[in-house]
C-alpha cells in the first residue's frame, strides 16, 4: 500500500453530498494534481461525519484539522496554505456560535467531544467503498472470531450478556430474539436487516449504511452463525440511493474476498445476502409488514404471535434486526459483552445514535451512551437553541413519539425513562422545538403524516388517525370546543389500545403527550381563540409596529403577494385581505417591527 | 475476469499489517512525527526536495508508524530548509540547513534508531503550529 503524508477525508454522506461534497472532492483532486502533490496527499470520500449542519466537511489527517462549509472557491487557497505551506486555514475552521476563535481540531469541538462512537466508529474515517479500509480498522475480525472459535450458543450467550436491545424502536433484547430463532423448528432460516427508516427527520440507519456498510454485513454473518441461517436480506428504502449503492458495492467486495457466500474465510460456513428495495411505506418498518413486503405482498402487519422468529418469511423462522443493531454486533463480539454492558444504564446498555434536528445549533448525527441526560444532548452536543431562544420541547422517537417538555430536561435517555415520559426510543429521531413552536400545530403535523402512512388494516388506526387529525386541525383553526378535547383523548386511547401494530399503538403519542404537557396551549386555541406561539395562521395576523418600523422596504421585497404598502423611510402597512400569513415579512425584518397578533375577527366570535 | 483470491482468517491480520500506515495517519498516533517546515522561505530554500527525500526513505524502509507533516515558517528563515523530529513524550529536535542527503541521514539515525544527529541539529525545544 502506497504511503501518503496526508489524507484528506471528504465527508460524502447524503447531507454533505447535497451541498456539493463531490464537487469539493473533484476540486481538491484537481488542485492537488496542479500542485504535483498527488503522490503525497490522498483524497478519499467517507460516510457521514455527523456534523451535517456544517457541510461540506473536510478532515485533514494526520493533523486532525476540521474544515467546514467549504466552497469550491476555497479549495486552491486551502491546498496551498495547509498542504504546501503547512499553515492550517483558520477562516475555514469551525467557530462555535457566539464565539470568535475557531477550533482547529475535531476532537476539541463540543459537538464531537461528548460523543461515544461505537457503531459509528468508522464514520468519516474510512472509505466505505473499500473493504481493505474496513479491515484496516479491525473489520471482519469479530466475524473471524465467531466463525472459527465460537459455537452458536456461545455467540448468543455473549449477545445476551451484553444487554443489547433492538435499536429499531421497541427495544426487544437481541440475544433473546436470536435464541428464539435458533430454537425454532423449520428450515431454511432467514435473517433480515431492517433498513426501512421512514421517520421524517431521522437518518441514523442511512448514515450507518453509507459510512460503514461492511459493519452491517459482518454483524449479519455473526447472527447467521448464531441462528443457523444461510440466507439473509437487507431491506433498504428506495429513497436512499447512496446507501443502496454502497451496500451493493460492499456485498460485491465481500463476496469477491470470501467474506460472504460459500466457505466464508475458509471456515466452511455459508451465508449470502440479497438486497430488497422498499418503496417507502412507514408501516413497513414493522417487522411483519416488512416480511410481507419482502415476500412481494402489500406491506401490512399481521397478528403476533406467531413471532417472526418462529414463523416469518415464507413461514420460516426469521430473525429481523435493525441496521444499527446489526452494526453493533461485531463490536460486542470483538470487545466482549462485559465491555459493552459497562456502558449505559441498568436496563439500556451501550450507545444509541440519534439524529438531532429542528431548532438546534448543531444539527447532525450523534452517538451517545445510553442514560445521557436530554440537557447534555441539547445544550452540550447540540450547542443549544439558535438565536438564544428558549427551549420548549423535544420530540423523541419519530412521528409516533412524544413531546417532552423543558421541565424534564434532566430525563436520562433510555428505553424505560422515555416510555414512561410518554415518548419512546423509537429509532432515534430527536426534534428540538423552541418557544416559537405551537404544540397543537406539531401534533397536527405528525397526525397528518400518520394518517397518510396508516396501512388501513385496523379501524382504530385508519379512522383514529384521520379523526384525530381532523379534530386537531379544527382546533388550530380556532373552531375547536371543549368537547373536542374529550373526544380527542378518547379516540387517542382507543387507537392506542385497539390497534394491531406499533404504528397504531403509538400513533396517539403526539396527541397524548402534548395534551399531557401542553394542555394549556390547546385550551388557549379553544377558549381564547389564540395561538400562544403565533403559528396557527387562522388565529393570527401580521401587523407592522409603527414605532419600530424604519421603512427599509425589506418586508415589502420579501412579501410574495405584494400585500405590503409603503415607501422608503415611511411606516409600512400590511393589507390583510392580500396577506397569506406566510411570515416572510417577519423573517425579513431586522427591527422586530412585524408582530403576529391575535386575529381580532375571530375573537369576536 | 480472474477469480479473486478468497481470504482466510489469517489474511485479515496481514491486510491490517499492510494498511497500518493508513490507520496510523488517521488515528494521529504515530511513534514519531517529522515536520518539514514549508513556509515561503522553506519552499524557496528547497523544502520540497527535503520532503521528497523523506517520503522516499519512508517508502523504502516500509516505515508506517511515523507521521509526516508540514508546518509554516519557524522564524529562522536563513537556516531553511528545516525539519523537526518529534518522539512521543520527548522534546522535539530541530534540524537546519538541510539537504536531501542530510535528511536521509537524519531519517536513518534519528527516526529509525532514535539517535539525535548533533551535526545538523539546531536546538531542542518546542514550537506550536496554532
Amino acid at each position: 500500500m502506497k504511503q501518503y503524508r496526508a489524507h484528506l477525508l471528504v465527508c460524502a454522506g447524503t447531507g454533505c453530498v447535497s451541498c456539493g461534497a463531490f464537487k469539493i472532492k473533484e476540486a481538491l483532486e484537481k488542485e492537488i494534481q496542479k500542485r504535483k502533490l498527488q503522490d503525497e496527499v490522498l483524497v478519499i470520500a467517507t460516510g457521514c461525519n455527523g456534523f451535517c449542519e456544517r457541510g461540506p466537511i473536510l478532515m485533514v489527517h494526520p493533523d486532525g484539522v476540521f474544515y467546514q462549509q467549504l466552497k469550491v472557491g476555497d479549495v486552491p487557497f486551502l491546498v496551498e496554505e495547509h498542504l504546501l505551506k503547512g499553515r492550517p486555514v483558520k477562516k475555514l475552521m469551525y467557530i462555535p456560535p457566539e464565539e470568535k476563535e475557531p477550533i482547529p481540531k475535531m476532537k476539541d469541538i463540543e459537538f464531537f467531544k461528548h460523543q461515544r462512537l461505537i457503531v459509528l466508529r468508522n464514520r468519516g474515517r474510512i472509505d466505505p467503498e473499500k473493504v481493505e479500509e474496513y479491515i484496516a480498522f479491525d473489520g471482519y475480525e469479530a466475524m473471524g472470531k465467531a466463525l472459527a472459535e465460537m459455537t452458536p450458543e456461545k455467540i448468543i450467550a455473549e449477545i445476551t450478556a451484553s444487554g443489547l436491545r433492538g435499536r429499531g424502536g421497541a427495544g426487544f433484547p437481541t440475544g433473546k430474539k436470536w435464541a428464539a430463532g435458533r430454537a425454532a423448528k423449520g428450515s431454511p432460516k432467514y435473517l433480515i436487516c431492517n433498513g426501512d427508516e421512514g421517520d421524517p427527520g431521522a437518518f441514523m440507519d442511512r448514515s450507518v449504511l453509507e459510512a460503514d456498510p461492511h459493519a452491517v454485513l459482518e454483524g449479519m454473518v455473526i447472527g447467521a452463525k448464531a441462528v443457523g441461517a444461510e440466507k439473509g436480506f437487507i431491506y433498504i428504502r428506495h429513497e436512499y440511493p447512496l446507501a443502496l449503492k454502497r451496500v451493493v458495492i460492499a456485498i460485491e467486495q465481500a463476496r469477491d474476498n470470501g467474506l460472504l457466500g460459500e466457505d466464508i474465510l475458509g471456515t466452511g460456513f455459508n451465508f449470502d445476502l440479497e438486497i430488497v428495495e422498499g418503496a417507502g411505506a412507514f408501516v413497513s418498518g414493522e417487522e411483519t409488514a416488512l416480511i410481507a413486503s419482502v415476500e412481494g405482498r402489500i406491506g401490512m402487519p399481521r397478528q403476533r404471535p406467531p413471532y417472526p422468529a418462529q414463523k416469518g418469511l415464507w413461514g420460516k423462522p426469521t430473525v429481523i434486526n435493525n441496521v444499527e443493531t446489526w452494526a453493533t454486533v461485531p463490536n460486542i463480539i470483538l470487545r466482549g459483552a462485559k465491555w459493552f454492558s459497562g456502558l449505559g444504564t441498568k436496563t439500556s446498555k451501550g450507545t444509541k445514535i440519534f439524529s438531532l434536528v429542528g431548532k438546534i445549533n448543531n444539527t447532525g448525527l450523534v452517538e451517545v451512551p445510553m442514560g445521557i441526560s436530554l440537557k447534555d444532548v441539547i445544550y452540550g452536543i447540540g450547542g443549544g437553541i439558535p438565536g438564544g431562544r428558549d427551549f420548549k420541547s423535544i420530540q423523541i422517537g419519530g412521528p409516533s413519539g412524544g413531546c417532552i417538555p423543558a421541565k424534564m430536561l434532566d430525563l436520562p435517555v433510555d428505553y424505560e425513562s422515555l416510555t414512561e415520559a410518554g415518548a419512546m426510543m423509537g429509532s432515534g429521531g430527536m426534534i428540538v422545538m423552541d418557544d416559537k413552536t405551537c404544540m397543537v400545530d406539531i401534533a397536527k403535523y405528525f397526525l397528518n403524516f400518520l394518517r397518510d402512512e396508516s396501512c388501513g388494516k385496523c379501524v382504530s388506526c385508519r379512522e383514529g388517525t384521520q379523526r384525530m387529525w381532523e379534530i386537531v386541525k379544527k382546533i388550530t383553526e380556532g373552531k375547536g370546543t371543549e368537547r373536542d378535547l374529550v373526544v380527542l383523548e378518547d379516540v387517542a386511547r382507543t387507537c392506542k389500545d385497539a390497534s394491531l401494530c406499533g404504528l397504531g399503538q403509538t400513533a396517539a403519542n403526539p396527541v397524548l403527550s402534548t395534551l399531557q404537557y401542553f394542555r394549556h396551549e390547546y385550551e388557549a386555541h379553544i377558549l381564547d381563540k389564540r395561538c400562544p406561539a403565533g403559528v396557527c395562521t387562522a388565529l393570527i395576523r401580521y401587523v407592522v409596529v409603527a414605532e419600530k418600523c424604519t421603512g427599509c422596504l425589506a418586508c415589502k421585497t420579501a412579501c410574495p403577494t405584494q400585500a405590503i404598502k409603503g415607501t422608503l423611510k415611511d411606516v409600512h402597512l400590511i393589507e390583510q385581505a392580500k396577506c397569506i400569513k406566510c411570515g416572510a415579512c417577519q423573517e425579513a425584518c431586522r427591527f422586530e417591527a412585524i408582530e403576529a397578533q391575535r386575529e381580532e375577527a375571530i375573537q369576536v366570535i | 475476469m480472474a477469480e479473486k483470491k478468497k481470504l482466510r482468517i489469517q489474511d485479515l491480520a496481514k491486510i491490517r499489517e499492510k494498511t497500518r500506515a493508513l490507520t496510523t495517519i488517521r488515528e494521529s498516533e504515530g511513534r514519531a512525527k517529522v515536520t518539514v517546515h514549508m513556509g515561503t522561505c522553506g519552499i524557496a530554500a528547497g523544502a520540497r526536495e527535503i520532503m521528497d527525500a523523506l517520503l522516499d526513505e519512508m517508502q523504502k524502509n516500509k516505515v508506517q508508524d511515523v507521521i509526516v507533516s508540514t508546518s509554516g515558517c519557524a522564524g529562522l528563515c536563513n537556516r531553511e530548509p528545516m525539519a523537526t523530529v518529534e518522539f512521543k513524550g520527548q522534546p522535539p529536535v530541530k534540524y537546519v540547513d538541510l539537504t536531501p542527503d542530510k535528511m536521509r541521514k537524519i531519517f536513518a539515525e534519528h527516526v529509525l534508531c532514535g539517535r539525535v544527529v548533533p551535526a545538523h541539529a539546531l536546538a531542542v525545544g518546542s514550537e506550536t503550529v496554532y
